[in-house]
């Protein structure tokens, strides 16, 4: 098979489940910033998502993929290393056309996933594992407008989840053209333009996040 | 007017591929500034020569830029600090008095260290002859404008044609991956209408061969381009991915 013998297959794998990633990250986006107009709005979309079969089925799908990522990234890194031998350089320097995340994708992605865990354990586990198990009796899981207003009502878990945003930031800066260019959709025309556009997308994707854990951290 | 200059080298000595190596100082005075990098290796090895001692082993055949032979991992970069240029390109006038250079091999699984800086890069022939060539049985000698082909496929197969194969790319590349090189051996290839009829095959050919000698996986970080002497594109790597993928989806 060859998305599993091939350097190119598993890529592939990388940069199908990095934009799936991407999608839903936007989508995420776009229901975060109802919370800054509409408390009832945020939470009728909580509602509505909840642990319903639709939304069940969606988060596996989301949870594969993000599984499907973290593995071939270990396992595609472990290769690199091994191919790059026993001896490092001594010096290294690197040119000035070499974006610095994309020499450091593994590193951004731990910080990611260790921001995701703490994101999981601050809403998912209180919300959909909430209504799921009743883990958490005292916490209504529909209500996630509360849960926001609390959460970002310490500005510690603020600033965290702005350092949060910086990783994903860079992470997407690369992986957004890094993935069309290993589906191989793109040429010297469209090289510059995917990395201005993956600079703009993910910027707004970012700022997306940011302003909601700035408005309810600092301004609210 | 010529000027001199004293210089430290830091070159890496290695008695054989499975011995164990490290760096050795050198002090040299009086280069040329007008000398070549080679020219003032050339003036090192002479000296070591002289002294009794075993003189350092480097690649090199045209050293006009075009055979890639040379190499060489200078102060962090392959083929030097000079941009667009292969290490017999390079000159002394580069660098200052009183400037230690460090000089090492291609590091990578793929290019292992046969003594001091050469190393074996074999492995890129052998990817050659996994498919980098055309067998298409033509008959006679055609005409040459029988087949019309548009000028701008034509500068683009010259682009990635114009690929010596040195190994920069793979030295320079974190992954230490053969793609660059790889991509532009398909690409001169593919782009044109007699390399067209076996794009598929020798993409995947190429490719599994690549990988089998093992060579990393390329993540477009995009150091090969940067340290490329003859700036071939990373855009070939795409063209690569795209054959390779559509061979694939083929069959």
């Amino acid at each position: 098979m060859w998305l599993l013998n091939s350097s190119i297959g598993k890529k592939v794998v990388m940069s199908v489940t990095g934009l799936f990633l991407i999608l839903f990250l936007t989508f995420h986006m776009s229901m975060n910033l109802v919370a800054i107009f509409s408390a009832e709005g945020y939470n009728m979309i909580c509602e509505f998502l909840g642990a319903n079969w639709y939304a069940l089925v969606g988060t596996a799908v989301i949870a594969g993929g993000a599984a499907l990522h973290i593995l071939y990234a270990f396992w595609l890194t472990y290769i690199n290393r091994r191919a790059r031998g026993n001896n490092r350089y001594a010096v290294v320097s690197k040119p000035k056309t070499v974006e610095w995340a994309s020499q450091n994708m593994l590193v951004l992605g731990i910080i990611i996933v260790l921001g995701l865990c703490m994101h999981m354990w601050d809403f998912w586990a209180k919300m959909q594992l909430n209504e799921l198990t009743g883990l958490f009796p005292d916490v209504n899981p529909h209500d996630g407008y509360a849960l926001i207003v609390e959460k970002f009502s310490s500005p510690i878990a603020t600033v965290c989840y702005l350092i949060w945003f910086v990783a994903i930031w860079f992470h997407l800066t690369h992986g957004f053209w890094s993935a069309l260019h290993t589906l191989g959709w793109n040429n010297k025309t469209w090289l510059a333009r995917w990395k201005c556009i993956a600079n703009i997308f993910t910027t707004v994707i970012c700022l997306g996040f940011a302003v909601v854990a700035i408005y309810f951290g600092f301004i609210a | 007017m010529e000027k001199t200059i004293n210089i430290t080298l830091k070159i890496w000595r290695q008695r054989g591929p499975k011995e164990k190596g490290a760096f050795k100082e050198y002090a040299l005075n009086d280069i040329s500034t007008d000398s070549s990098f080679l020219e003032m290796l050339d003036i090192l090895n002479e000296q070591l020569i002289n002294k009794g001692e075993e003189p350092v082993v480097f690649d090199h055949d045209c050293r006009e830029g075009i055979c890639g032979m040379c190499s060489l991992y200078i102060n962090g970069h392959p083929h030097g600090p000079d941009e667009d240029v292969t290490t017999c390109q390079l000159h002394m006038r580069r660098f200052n008095d009183g400037d230690v250079i460090t000089i090492e091999p291609w590091r990578s699984a793929g290019f292992p260290v046969i003594r001091d800086l050469m190393v074996d890069r074999g492995a890129f022939d052998k990817i050659i002859q996994a498919g980098g060539y055309v067998s298409v049985n033509t008959g006679g000698v055609p005409d040459a404008n029988a087949i019309p082909i548009p000028k701008a496929d034509a500068d683009e197969a010259m682009d990635s044609a114009s690929c010596i194969g040195c190994g920069a790319c793979v030295a320079a590349c974190k992954n230490g991956s053969a793609m660059l090189f790889v991509s532009a051996k398909v690409s001169q290839l593919a782009l044109l209408p007699q390399g067209r009829v076996e794009a598929a095959s020798r993409a995947k050919a190429m490719l599994a061969k690549m990988d089998e000698l093992g060579f990393g996986n390329c993540t477009n970080t995009g150091a090969c381009e940067a340290e490329c002497p003859k700036s071939v594109s990373i855009s070939n790597i795409a063209r690569l991915n795209r054959e390779y993928i559509k061979a694939k989806l083929k069959d």
